[in-house]
C-alpha cells in the first residue's frame, strides 16, 4: 500500500525534456498554468492538449505512469464534476427531477473542468517526472534569489525542501518496518470504526516522530561537521548554464501562451 | 508433527513490475516444540522475509505456513501472531508508551485479556528480561540502549508465544550487553519450554546457543544441520560472504598445521578442552 506513492517522483532519463535547465522548466510549468487557465473555447483546449501530448512524448514518460501518478487525485476530479453538473444554472434544461436539474451548460463546464484540472495534473507531473528533487530544489533557489534583497530566507527555505523531499521515500520505509513491528504485537491497523483505527495509528505515528526526530538531529550534526553554515559562499558541484535548447524552450512557450490569448480574442 | 511448518513457501516482491524480485523460492521448513534455531545468511538472502511469513505478516506469493497443523491463512484471525512472536531488528524503535509498563502491555492487551491477567504477563516479561519495577515507571525514552532493547523484547515476550522469533536481538550492543539479552532470550526459552529462532550475523551467538543451524543463501535454505556439520565447511561458508565462528575457524587453521583436532569444534571452551586434551 504504501510502495505505490508516484505522486511527483523523479522518472529518470535523459531525453530533451530532461536535460533542460530546471529554472526553464520551472518558468514554462508556470507558463504552461497560465496558458491553462487563459485557454476558452474548443480550440485553446486542443492546442494546450497537444502541447502537453508532444512533451509527454519528447520525455519518453509511459502513459500508465502518468495516468497511475493521476489515481490520487481522481476524488477531486469526480467531486468537481459532479458539482458542475448539479450546481451549473443554463437555458437548456436536460433532465429534471425533483430539486435536481441537469443543463447542457451544466455537463460543459463540468467536461471543461475536468480536462482542466486533469492537464493542470498532469502537466505540472511533467516537471517532477523529468527533473530530480535536487536540480529542482537547485533551480528554485535561483529563481528565488532576488527575494534575498528583501530579507527572504531563500536558500535555507531551498535547503529544507531537498531535506524534506529526501527524506520521504526514508520515512515511508520506516512507516512500514513500524507498522510490521506493532502487527507482530497484535496491532491492527485494518479494522474497527473511525475512532479506533485513529487510536490504532498511534503506536505508528509516536515511534515515527521519534525516529524523525532523531534523524533530523543527526543529520544536523553531520552538516555540521561538514562544515555547513546556510548559503553564504556556497559553492555548487554542478553550475546551471543555460543552452540554446532553453531558450528555444523559452520562446515556444510564449508562443503557445500568445497563440492562447489570440485564441481566446477571436473567440475561436 | 513438527509444531512450525512451512511448504513450498515462495514471495516474490513487486510482482509484474520491473522491480519484480524473489526473495524466497520453495522454502520446506519444520520446528519443534522446545527447539533452537539459529538464521544465518548474508544480507538480503531472505531471511527476513522468511520469518515475517512464520507469523503471517506477509501472505506468500505460494505455498503454505502451518502452525500446529493447520495453514496459517485458513482463517483470518491474528492468533497466530500471538502464538509465533516476533522480534525485529532494533525493536527499542518501536517503544511508544509513556511508561515501560504500557509499552509491554500492548501485546498482552491486543490478546484481549483482563487486566489483572495483562499485569501479570507484564510482571512475568519484565522478569525474564531483568527489568525491575522501578523501570515499568519509566518512560521508555529515559532508559539507555540495552535497557530499551530488553523492554522491547520484553515486549513481545510479554505475549507468552509458543515460538519466540528474533531478528538480530543484540546488534549494536556492547559485549556485556548482547550477552544478556541472549541470557533473558535463553531465560524465556527454558521457561515455557518454547521454540527459539534467532537470526543472526554473529557465528558466535549462534554457535553458544542454538542446537540446529539453518543457512539461507539467495533466497532458498542452502543448508540445514547441527552446528559442527554446518560450520565445519569453513570454505562453503566463506563463498556464500559467511565466515565461521573464530573457534572453528582457529581448529581449522591449526588442523591444517598437522595437530589431530575434530572439526566438531566451532565454540571456545570446545576448542580449549580439545588443546587441553592434546597437551596432556
Amino acid at each position: 500500500m504504501l510502495k505505490n506513492i508516484t505522486l511527483g517522483q523523479y522518472f529518470p532519463g535523459d531525453t530533451i525534456v530532461h536535460r533542460l535547465d530546471p529554472r526553464v522548466k520551472l518558468v514554462l510549468t508556470i507558463v504552461y498554468i497560465a496558458a491553462l487557465f487563459s485557454a476558452q473555447g474548443i480550440w485553446g483546449y486542443v492546442l494546450m492538449f497537444a502541447v502537453l501530448v508532444t512533451c509527454f512524448a519528447l520525455s519518453r514518460i509511459p502513459v500508465k505512469t502518468v495516468l497511475r501518478g493521476v489515481r490520487p487525485i481522481l476524488i477531486i476530479i469526480i467531486f468537481t464534476a459532479v458539482l458542475n453538473i448539479f450546481f451549473t444554472d443554463g437555458e437548456t434544461v436536460l433532465f429534471q427531477a425533483w430539486r435536481i436539474t441537469i443543463t447542457q451548460e451544466g455537463l460543459y463546464a463540468a467536461a471543461f473542468m475536468v480536462t482542466r484540472l486533469f492537464m493542470l495534473i498532469t502537466g505540472t507531473f511533467l516537471l517532477t517526472y523529468t527533473t530530480s528533487p535536487i536540480a529542482l530544489t537547485d533551480g528554485l533557489e535561483l529563481l528565488l534569489n532576488p527575494l534575498k534583497k528583501i530579507r527572504l530566507p531563500i536558500h535555507e527555505l531551498a535547503m529544507m525542501m531537498s531535506i524534506a523531499l529526501r527524506f520521504i521515500p526514508t520515512l515511508i520505509e520506516e512507516t512500514g518496518k513500524i507498522m510490521q513491528a506493532q502487527k507482530a504485537r497484535g496491532a491492527d491497523f485494518e479494522s474497527g470504526g473511525l475512532i479506533k483505527r485513529a487510536r490504532a495509528v498511534l503506536p505508528l505515528i509516536i515511534p515515527l516522530f521519534i525516529s524523525a526526530f532523531r534523524r533530523a538531529d543527526e543529520l544536523a550534526i553531520a552538516m555540521e561537521s561538514r562544515c555547513y553554515h546556510g548559503g553564504e559562499g556556497r559553492t555548487r558541484m554542478k553550475v546551471l548554464k543555460t543552452q540554446a535548447r532553453d531558450y528555444m524552450a523559452l520562446f515556444g512557450g510564449a508562443a503557445v501562451l500568445a497563440a492562447v490569448i489570440i485564441l481566446r480574442r477571436l473567440a475561436l | 508433527m513438527p509444531l512450525l511448518q512451512t511448504e513450498k513457501l515462495t514471495h516474490t516482491y513487486s510482482p509484474g513490475t520491473p522491480f519484480e524480485r524473489v526473495a524466497i523460492a520453495d522454502i520446506d521448513f519444520t520446528a519443534d516444540k522446545g527447539e533452537c534455531l539459529g538464521i544465518i545468511g548474508h544480507t538480503g538472502s531472505g531471511k527476513s522475509t522468511f520469518i515475517q511469513h512464520l507469523n503471517g505478516l506477509l501472505k506468500p506469493t505460494s505455498g503454505h505456513v502451518y502452525y500446529d497443523g493447520k495453514d496459517i491463512h485458513q482463517t483470518k484471525d491474528l492468533k497466530v501472531r500471538f502464538k509465533v512472536g516476533l522480534v525485529f531488528q532494533y525493536p527499542e524503535y518501536q517503544l511508544f508508551e509513556s511508561t515501560v509498563f504500557d509499552d509491554i502491555a500492548f501485546g498482552p492487551k491486543n490478546m484481549g485479556l483482563s487486566e489483572s491477567e495483562v499485569k501479570e504477563r507484564v510482571h512475568e516479561a519484565a522478569g525474564f528480561s531483568r527489568l525491575s519495577e522501578e523501570f515499568l515507571q519509566k518512560s521508555p525514552f529515559e532508559l539507555s540502549g540495552g535497557q530499551k532493547r530488553r523492554a522491547a523484547i520484553a515486549g513481545v515476550i510479554a505475549m507468552m508465544p509458543e515460538v519466540l522469533i528474533l531478528d538480530e536481538p543484540a546488534a549494536g550492543l556492547d559485549p556485556g550487553g548482547r550477552a544478556e539479552i541472549i541470557e533473558n532470550i535463553l531465560a524465556y526459552k527454558e521457561a515455557v519450554n518454547a521454540t527459539l529462532i534467532m537470526v543472526t550475523h554473529s557465528m558466535e551467538d549462534i554457535a553458544n546457543t542454538v542446537d540446529r543451524v539453518i543457512l539461507f543463501d539467495d533466497g532458498v535454505i542452502a543448508m540445514d544441520g547441527a552446528p559442527k556439520d554446518v560450520f565445519s565447511q569453513g570454505e562453503r561458508l566463506t563463498a556464500m560472504g559467511l565466515a565461521a565462528p573464530k573457534a572453528a575457524m582457529v581448529a581449522g587453521r591449526l588442523r591444517a598445521l598437522g595437530i589431530p583436532l575434530g572439526n566438531d569444534i566451532y565454540t571456545m571452551p570446545q576448542l580449549r578442552a580439545a588443546l587441553n586434551a592434546l597437551k596432556n
